[in-house]
């Protein structure tokens, strides 16, 4: 199974690193033509207006909204999963995200970087906490009634699924711990 | 259910902007226009200071920290992290830049130094700090004071790319020696390289730095930010070499994209056409300031 990592700026190295041990073939997508082969991807944590912007102009945007419509599975983490929301509030007026998931989030919503921390998380469905690394996360104000919750701190979501897209505002990545990923795989598997 | 205990400050939040960073730009700027420009290109952060470094070279004098007013306005102007200097050893600049809420701190030797001997302690703050290096040894003795990014220091103000590929190369290329070394000539790397012993084992069982490794100092065209990529940096911070060219925002998005595209020779190609001039150069040997040597 070959998993796409959005490779335009950002910690997309260690999404791959992750995908290997987890058994998948990661590939590093940095243009339209990449992304034709993959059967599912992810958008790494990074700056949001970096990566909206080179999608734009090397030309992955249209392909990336059309194939997540079309149920391309994702898991966009921190700043991918503003790059998916439905809108996007404290950003750039000129930053639209992609709007496959049916959540609006906050950028730097937990705080500057002083503010950025780790914490234990329950995780539905997980038997032990997972740590979840937050680094100038983005605040989740909204889920729609389609979006599963799949763990929230203090009453704002964290980690959300709506079919075959999964956003976290946190970095599974940094953490040696496969889990998200397994999940994430299993998810996509289980769509192919 | 929900309610978290929040860790602040830990290495691996420190660390992990850092990773954040990575395949970007981070961009000098002086007031809040230019740090729109460098949002507007694409930068994934920028670093607040009064004078670019090839002012700070051509006017003399000794360069500090940036008035808080400036970091501010330059904070509000955009969304993306924002850094800062600091002199070398100058604690009381960082702790102040800690309280105005600066997203890293560089302890850099652009500015002029406040401390011949040491360094900051890193590990006092929850800001993290990036710090330069021109060689593995140096590198390892900021990661063990608290550095959580390290950037070959290049010659900055230059225009000249020479010294970033020496120190990249110096760095690298050390790396990589050590991974073929054995347990007992670890030994003798850690004493050579005046660096902690248990960095040097990590590195040899790792094949790489703890923290991530960008470069800076000299980059002035979209094929120098691909050099330094291609000797294995993970991002690039370009200092006069966006406003000190003919065409900034032309410039300024052309480095964006070549660092994301940079083993690409075709969009290289492309995205060198129509910049304008890259900011005048100059020749190592004529400096009379060599701002790589300072730092120990």
């Amino acid at each position: 199974m070959k998993v796409g990592v959005l490779a335009l700026q950002g910690a997309f190295d260690r999404h791959a690193q992750e995908l290997s041990l987890a058994g998948a073939a990661p590939l590093e997508i940095r243009g339209p033509k990449h992304l034709e082969s993959v059967d599912a991807l992810i958008i790494p944590g990074g700056e949001s207006t970096t990566i909206l912007k080179l999608a734009e102009s090397l030309g992955v945007r249209n392909l990336l909204s059309d194939q997540i419509q079309d149920g391309l599975p994702v898991l966009g983490t921190c700043a991918g999963m503003i790059v998916l929301s439905k809108e996007i509030i404290d950003g750039r007026d000129d930053q639209n995200p992609l709007g496959s998931i049916d959540i609006d989030v906050r950028r730097n919503g937990y705080g500057r970087q002083l503010a950025s921390f780790e914490a234990d998380l329950q995780i539905a469905g997980f038997e032990t906490p997972f740590r979840g690394v937050f680094i100038r996360a983005p605040l989740v104000e909204r889920a729609g009634k389609d979006v599963e919750v799949l763990a929230s701190v203090e009453g704002h979501p964290v980690f959300c699924r709506q079919e075959k897209i999964m956003t976290t505002s946190f970095h599974p990545e940094l953490v040696s711990d496969g889990r998200i990923h397994e999940l994430f795989l299993e998810l996509a598997f289980a769509s192919s | 259910m929900d309610k978290a205990v929040r860790e602040t400050g830990t290495q691996l939040v420190k660390r992990g902007l850092a990773e954040m960073l990575k395949g970007g730009v981070i961009m000098d700027v002086v007031d809040a226009e230019q740090a729109r420009i460098a949002e507007d290109a694409g930068a994934a952060a920028v670093m607040a200071l009064e004078r670019v470094p090839s002012d700070i070279r051509k006017d003399g004098g000794v360069a500090r920290m940036s008035n808080p007013e400036m970091i501010e306005g330059i904070k509000s102007a955009v969304t993306i992290p924002v850094m800062a200097k600091a002199r070398i050893g100058h604690f009381a600049e960082a702790q102040i830049l800690q309280s105005l809420e600066v997203d890293y701190v560089d302890e850099s030797e652009v500015l002029t130094p406040a401390d011949e001997t040491h360094h900051i302690d890193k590990w006092a703050f929850e800001v993290p700090f990036v710090c330069g290096a021109t060689n593995l040894g140096e590198a390892l003795r900021r990661i063990s004071e608290g550095a959580c990014l390290i950037r070959s220091k290049g010659e900055a103000g230059t225009g000249n790319i020479v010294e970033a590929v020496r120190h990249i190369r110096a760095i690298t290329g050390d790396i990589r020696k050590i991974t073929q070394a054995d347990s007992a000539e670890l030994f003798d790397w850690a004493k050579k390289l005046q660096s902690p012993l248990p960095l040097i084992q990590e590195i040899a069982e790792t094949g790489r730095l703890p923290v991530p490794i960008f470069c800076a100092g000299g980059i002035a065209t979209p094929a120098d930010a691909s050099l330094v990529m291609q000797l294995g940096a993970e991002s690039v911070f370009v200092g006069s070499g966006i406003f000190k060219s003919e065409d900034p925002t032309q410039m300024a998005q052309a480095i964006v994209e070549a660092t994301t595209n940079f083993a690409d020779a075709d969009k290289l190609a492309k995205v060198s056409r129509g910049l304008g001039e890259a900011m005048p150069g100059l020749e190592i040997e004529n400096l009379e300031t060599r701002l790589s040597d300072r730092g120990w």
